[in-house]
């Protein structure tokens, strides 16, 4: 039986690997693909590692920086989880496929680290033709980067955000023409460092605008663009149609968590990852989360922290028989707070909290109510993630929940 | 006849707005910052921006077809095409590590970034 098995090779993955064999846990990593490190092999550009490492690495190099701590440790790649079965608190199962058949092995506790998946162009109502040329950005990055094949010629992209921006500048680096990039929101969508690529190398960003329809035969031809209002709706007769051979969808990411609601874990729907308690610990005991799993992260340094963070919990858990704790005080989103993570604090101990805000602002203060925390901040961006340390002593203060804030700085 | 360029902070996740007053070619005044890397990184964006360049080349017989490379250091702006265009005609043969220099460009080292 192991202590614990984890499930995603990833940062937050290897990260939870290597602090649980520190820990002294006999532990087990699998991951479906047939290499470790997940998405971070094709994140060939700098911007990693910064805080983690304290040190500028691209995404391999970070990857290759964990993955070289994980002598002797038992890990199994082109390993596929069918199924977690939730056998007790102390006895969990998970059943996997790989290159050996069939396996069904039993530990105490889980760290689930699948990631994200990539929101596609049905999720955001793209009608047409079922051309060739509609990739997601990751697919397009997988392909340029893993494999050394160029996507398209003539590209538009569909969102601001940070893979977007990125591949946006992948693209014009090999000689592709990129063409727009296409954000709904009123405001661009990634960290201000990538937003510069738009400069860089002169591409169009049409904010406050939609890619609505896709034609061509056999391959994209024509990509249709219309403006929308204030309430996101398209407003008639602003329609134009932009000539490109490649579609790339950049919408956002998912949490990967199908296994883990197959079993009955709670999800919070504004994270889209489970609802957790300050050691990371889901609504199933003994099954942890970190990563892109539990919320999207703009930065992999929080990811590996996340990893750790788990890995702890879960040695805790197995010292205990469970997460001990007196009493769960709520985190509560209040005004501009679109998402936080973890959900409940035990107050017992410090502890990261990540949250995003739901629009832009600057001169802000960030309030935790109940406690009387204040942070001043210059400006805050849906884009950004906010990472705040909570003391213990500041969160035992509450009674029953703390409510996070963003309010005008007065 | 001064001008101000005015531009977000890359340097690190904080994002500063920084501002550069530049005079006859010559930076007057630098505001905004919150750090030396960034009063200096803004200094150098006005006046000769630089860029790490990343791409892939392919690898005869690695693990996976390509191998990940960037330049040791940021190269000046106006050369990158020319950078790509050079590491367009590279090819290398497994093994390739980490850390190994695979070529130079006008003096920077293009350095492996993953193994194959």
């Amino acid at each position: 039986m192991y202590d614990v098995v984890v499930i995603g090779g990833g940062p937050a993955g290897m990260a939870a690997t290597i602090r649980a064999k520190e820990l002294g846990l006999k532990v087990l990593l699998l991951d479906d693909n047939d290499y470790l490190g997940g998405i971070l092999l094709q994140c060939i550009h700098p911007g990693f590692g910064i805080h983690y490492f304290k040190e500028e690495l691209t995404g391999p190099e970070f990857a290759y920086r964990l993955m070289n701590k994980l002598d002797g440790v038992e890990v199994k790649t082109s390993a596929r989880v069918l199924e977690i079965i939730n056998y007790s608190d102390l006895e969990k199962f998970v059943v996997f496929t790989s290159p050996e058949g069939v396996q069904k092995v039993s530990t105490k506790t889980i760290i689930y680290t699948a990631g994200a998946r990539e929101r596609h162009a049905f999720e955001i109502g793209i009608v047409g033709d079922r051309v060739a040329g509609i990739y997601t950005a990751g697919e397009a990055q997988t392909l340029m980067d893993i494999y050394g094949i160029m996507p398209g010629k003539e590209i538009v992209i569909v969102g601001s955000g940070d893979v977007g921006l990125i591949m946006a500048r992948r693209f014009s680096l090999e000689g592709a023409k990129v063409k727009a990039v296409i954000e709904l929101m009123p405001y661009p969508g990634g960290l201000a460092r990538n937003i510069m690529i738009l400069k860089d190398f002169n591409i169009p960003l049409y904010l406050s605008h939609k890619v609505v329809e896709v034609r061509g035969r056999g391959r994209v031809e024509k990509i249709k663009v219309v403006k929308v209002d204030e309430n996101l709706r398209e407003i008639s007769g602003t329609e134009f149609w932009i000539e490109a051979d490649t579609l790339v969808i950049s919408a956002g990411l998912i949490p990967n968590v199908k296994l883990l609601t197959e079993i009955g874990v709670v999800i919070d729907p504004s994270t889209g990852g489970p609802i957790v308690n300050d050691r990371l610990e889901t609504s199933v005991p003994g099954i942890f989360v970190a990563g892109n799993a539990l919320l999207i992260n703009d930065l992999v340094d929080y990811v590996a922290e996340q990893g750790e963070l788990a890995a702890e919990g879960a040695k805790e858990f197995i010292e205990n028989g469970g997460i001990p704790s007196k009493r769960w005080i709520r985190l509560v989103k209040g005004e501009n707070i679109r998402l936080l993570a973890p959900h409940y604090l035990s107050g017992e101990r410090d502890v990261w909290i990540y949250a995003r805000v739901a629009r832009p602002m600057e001169d802000v203060v960030v309030e935790f109510v109940e406690i009387g925390k204040k942070i001043k901040l210059p400006v805050v961006k849906p884009a950004e993630m906010l990472r705040i340390k909570l003391r213990a002593k500041e969160i035992s203060k509450a009674e029953d929940k703390i409510t996070m804030k963003v309010v005008k700085h007065e | 006849m001064s001008k101000v360029y005015r531009f977000t902070c890359i340097v690190c996740p904080l994002s500063c707005t920084i501002e550069v007053e530049v005079e006859n070619g010559e930076v007057k005044n630098v505001k905004g910052y919150t750090c030396p890397r960034g009063k200096e990184w803004a200094i150098e964006e006005v006046t000769n921006p630089k860029r790490i360049v990343m791409s892939v080349i392919p690898v005869e017989g690695g693990r996976l077809p390509t191998v990940s490379v960037k330049t040791e250091k940021p190269v000046p702006k106006d050369k990158i095409p020319e950078l790509m265009k050079f590491l367009a005609g590279i090819k290398v043969k497994a093994p390739v590590r980490v850390g190994d220099v695979i070529a130079e460009f006008e003096g920077v080292k293009i350095v492996v970034t993953r193994d194959a």
